[in-house]
């Protein structure tokens, strides 16, 4: 399910994670304020070489793509024909926009420059050590416990679930398009949410027998050497770059 | 017995839940130092609450908690006692939350005020002296049912702590494990009261066997001769029995 991926080494993959978070984050935030093509296509570009030095399989990241790109279709459904400005095409009673159609394009080159720079922090880095980096980085206490808690557990819910499905299975369940179809899934729905209530509750009792009160710690610790400094640095200098592109209109 | 040497003393312990008959009825129970309990009795005769409650984990609506010597009243007092009481959970994914063995184990001696080092040191010896050497970094949700249940005991032991609670510790396990299970409970120091359905797992760990129905410890020495007789196919093979 939440698996690192890239098995191989790379310069990306032996990064201090904290560097990675910060400049991903960085990123992000810099791609989704941006508007002009020039930014967002040199932002893409960027994204697509760090994910290529990540040594991620091609077949692997267009897998992840995908999703997204999904729902981005939906939105060129709809985005040309509800946007106000210039007529650009028709269909049948419709008419596409200019402004519309620049809209949706934005949205999408967007959309793809983060998802590929997301997914080559996720793929380089294990979910333990991306959990401490977050810790380290001052990230507040409870989302690094939710986000460690979600991935220990998935697992055990998504076994409770096989387990509720073959068993439905087992008596002769085929799911089809009536009441009870939809009466059953929601049965299932709802003895997953039960079933996962009383699990928290067992090992929250469990944690209070081992003393808990309050505090995650963490055993790994991290330090930067000189190619993580570089790497943000040089980070920094491209998404600054691409701040003062945005911002000052040149080329 | 001498009353300076008695670790857990409940005396008429009530506790029931709601919409249902009482589940523990004017309960006594008494554990010495060294001691080592078996506890017996029908599913839902309350074995587990009994343990909750001897850990603070569930309130008995009437009676007596004493550990260590001392009347245990509120979340403060039971708080400092499970620190000295180890309890092995029934299902040992409730137990393990961290994502490395290592982490887990060394969870226990963290909250205790250890320090990364120490803990890390801790944790290391424990899982060492259960033959869990080379454990460490392996991730707790892709650990076998058997690997689960010995690393759950390191984290528990890795507290030191002076009492155990087991709830069903052999339960699941195959005839390797169980044994190796047996062999580590033999050879630990400690006092620690044992509920399983398995009598054989029973009489090898413990000294006596109490027997638990009606919400009460029923005081049962008496020796019933009784044989098993026993044929089937497939029994040269390893295997187990549901019905002993």
């Amino acid at each position: 399910m939440i698996e690192e991926l890239a098995g191989g080494d790379s310069l990306i993959r032996r990064l201090d994670p904290r560097v990675k978070i910060v400049v991903v984050f960085l990123f992000s935030v810099a791609v989704a304020v941006s508007n002009r093509f020039v930014v967002l296509m040199l932002a893409l570009g960027l994204g697509l070489c760090i994910v290529l030095a990540a040594r991620l399989p091609i077949k692997q990241l267009v897998r992840r793509l995908v999703p997204v790109n999904m729902f981005i279709i939906l939105l060129w459904f709809f985005l040309p024909f509800t946007f106000e400005g210039e007529p650009l095409f028709s269909v049948g009673p419709l008419v596409g926009t200019h402004e519309g159609v620049l809209y949706a394009a934005r949205i999408s080159i967007k959309s793809n420059a983060i998802m590929v720079i997301l997914i080559a922090l996720v793929a380089s880095t294990s979910i333990l050590t991306l959990g401490h980096a977050m810790h380290e980085l001052r990230v507040p206490k409870k989302i690094v416990h939710l986000f460690f808690f979600t991935y220990r557990y998935i697992h055990v819910i998504h076994r409770e679930y096989l387990r509720l499905v073959s068993a439905m299975k087992v008596r002769g369940f085929r799911p089809g398009t009536n009441v009870h179809t939809y009466k059953t899934f929601a049965y299932l729905v709802g003895m997953l949410l039960v079933r996962s209530s009383d699990r928290a509750e067992r090992v929250h009792n469990a944690m209070l027998c081992r003393g808990f009160s309050g505090n995650l710690y963490s055993l790994s610790e991290f330090s930067l050497k000189t190619r993580d400094m570089i790497s943000l640095i040089l980070m920094l200098a491209l998404i600054l770059a691409l701040g003062v592109l945005e911002w000052t209109k040149i080329a | 017995m001498d009353k300076n040497s008695l670790i857990i003393n409940l005396e008429d312990i009530s506790f029931g839940y709601p919409g249902r008959p009482p589940t523990l009825d004017n309960l006594n129970l008494r554990l010495g130092q060294g001691d080592r309990m078996g506890l017996i009795g029908p599913n839902g005769s309350g074995k587990t609450t009994l343990f909750h409650i001897i850990v603070g984990l569930l309130r008995p609506s009437s009676g007596r908690i004493e550990i260590f010597g001392a009347p245990l009243k509120g979340e403060k007092d039971f708080r400092v006692v499970r620190q000295r009481i180890g309890f092995l959970f029934q299902d040992a994914d409730d137990q393990l939350f961290s994502p490395t063995v290592l982490e887990d184990v060394a969870f226990g001696p963290l909250n205790l005020g250890k320090s990364q080092n120490e803990a890390k040191a801790i944790a290391q010896r424990t899982l060492d002296s259960l033959g869990l050497a080379g454990f460490e970094d392996r991730i707790t949700h892709k650990l076998s049912g058997g690997e689960k249940r010995l690393v759950s005991l390191a984290t528990v032991l890795a507290m030191e702590p002076e009492v155990l609670l087991l709830d069903e510790p052999s339960t699941g396990l195959d005839e390797t494990t169980e044994k190796r299970t047996v062999d580590i409970l033999k050879g630990l120091d400690l006092s620690y009261i044992v509920v399983s359905h398995n009598v054989d797992f029973l009489m090898e760990t413990t000294d006596y066997i109490k027997c638990m129905a009606n919400g009460k410890i029923m005081v049962n020495d008496e020796r019933i001769p009784h044989s098993h007789i026993h044929i089937h196919e497939h029994g040269r093979h390893p295997h187990d029995h549901s019905r002993k």
